[in-house]
């Protein structure tokens, strides 16, 4: 299982592993956003929680073909579905791999790029809380998703329009601890619920994601 | 004789073919009645005037958008346990159905909320799950619609189905915490006395079974079809091979 996570760490650090690309992709939309509703540093501050949690969220998408796609089209997911480790397992080495190498960097990003949109050093915490505890809810559905669409052709677009729906409890909650954390109230309910999200997805959302593999790889 | 029958495609469109026009009358009856006891015959509401009429719409609708995937989570249950062919393509027959339905929720409830809540749209809980169930839906059918292998598609969107319906209700709860509604409360429920006045109670009522009726001569409708595809495209390749 180390094994596997070092070589999907590894290959996706790499060059054509992509592994900079959400990180600039997260950069250009939190750069984008302020070009889009004027440079209001006190608007920016206040949207600033949802602006990262919706940039993290597509730089998040954008990698998650890249989970399966390659191992897919070169055989090498033949070989690690036939291999002794259970098919969940490997599903759970691929998302956490996918989760070191997209998910922590964005919350390692997020109050670099908080600064842009005139946060306070005080609502920095809260982000970057928010994002470490829901991006695990993401990479896991994201998991999901690209096992659904991994024999596809063109599965790309299809596959944002699957997980995108699935990602929105994840988004409400994580954006609303952000929130209410910023804003100095009780964040009890939100972070517990979000917890919840996440260890749920870690906990049941590999079965499913294991199963499609099957039946992809039939 | 026991329901599994149906799941034989031969004996299933022999009695579809049967029961369908029944279906297919019984909806016209009780929406033609339905909607014009409700549109020409009851007053007007003391508050909302006229468009509390919209109710004869948008109500049998919500009801068939969200029981819609409810019956393709059981059908695709269905498929995946016992792999009958006819449930998992009456699941991908109610899909566009439940598209249909959601859209003519969320415009008629616009039209009605911008006289009354003086807004086409509010990010209310009820609108936002809908909105959402909307997004579900269209991943459904293009996952129908994206794989070639008919028992593939099956079984990917089947999951996706199952997986789909947890997280529908987890946005449904996430969204009500999210933002306090605008929207009143359920129109409808069993537990209680009395829902609405009479006047529109009666016909709203005809108008539910109407749609109920016409949601499942559709999808019966759908279900043949996509059988005789399948068929279609079977001889097909055997011509060819």
């Amino acid at each position: 299982m180390s094994a596997l996570l070092l070589r999907d760490m590894r290959l996706a650090m790499r060059a054509g592993g992509g592994f900079g690309l959400s990180l600039a992709f997260f950069l250009i939309v939190v750069v984008l956003v302020p070009f889009g509703v004027g440079p209001e540093m006190g608007l920016l501050s206040k949207i600033a929680p949802g602006i990262l949690w919706v940039g993290a969220l597509l730089a998040c998408l954008l990698s998650l073909d890249r989970i399966f796609a390659l191992d897919f089209e070169d055989g090498t997911l033949d070989l690690l579905a036939t291999a002794p480790l259970p098919l969940e397992a490997m599903v759970s080495v691929k998302s956490l791999a996918h989760w070191i190498t997209t998910g922590l960097p964005l919350v390692l990003a997020a109050p670099v790029l908080g600064v842009l949109l005139g946060l306070q050093s005080d609502a920095f915490y809260w982000i970057v809380l928010s994002l470490f505890l829901g991006t695990p809810a993401l990479s896991v559905i994201g998991t999901f998703g690209a096992a659904l669409t991994v024999g596809l052709k063109r599965g790309g677009l299809l596959l944002s329009l699957l997980v995108l729906p699935l990602y929105v409890p994840t988004l409400i909650f994580g954006a609303e601890l952000a929130r209410r954390g910023i804003a100095g109230m009780d964040v009890g309910t939100p972070m517990s619920l979000l917890l919840g999200i996440t260890f749920a997805s870690i906990a049941l959302l590999p079965f499913a994601s294991a199963a499609v593999l099957k039946i992809n790889l039939r | 004789m026991s329901l599994w029958e149906y799941a034989n495609p031969v004996k299933f469109l022999s009695f579809s073919g049967k029961i369908v026009p029944w279906f297919a009358a019984g909806a016209a009856f009780f929406i033609a009645v339905g909607l014009y006891w409700g549109y020409f015959l009851t007053p007007d509401d003391y508050k909302q005037g006229s468009t509390v009429k919209i109710i004869y719409l948008h109500v049998p609708a919500a009801l068939i958008a969200i029981n819609a995937w409810f019956m393709m989570l059981v059908a695709s249950l269905i498929w995946l346990i016992r792999r009958h062919h006819v449930s998992a393509l009456a699941a991908k027959a109610a899909a566009p159905i439940g598209i249909v339905m959601t859209l003519i929720t969320l415009i008629t409830g616009a039209l009605w909320g911008q006289p009354m809540w003086g807004t086409w749209w509010a990010w209310d809980p009820r609108l936002t799950s809908f909105l959402i169930l909307f997004l579900f839906y269209l991943g459904y059918v293009a996952l129908w619609a994206a794989i070639d292998n008919p028992d593939t598609a099956a079984d990917l969107t089947s999951v996706l189905c199952m997986v789909g319906s947890v997280f529908a209700v987890l946005s449904r709860y996430a969204v009500l915490f999210w933002n306090q509604g605008l929207h009143q409360g359920a129109s409808l429920s069993l537990d209680k006395e009395k829902n609405v006045a009479d006047v529109f109670y009666q016909p709203l009522l005809m108008s539910i079974t109407g749609f109920v009726l016409l949601f499942v001569a559709l999808v019966l409708i759908g279900t043949r079809t996509e059988i005789r595809i399948r068929r279609a495209s079977a001889l097909l390749a055997r011509e060819r091979g």
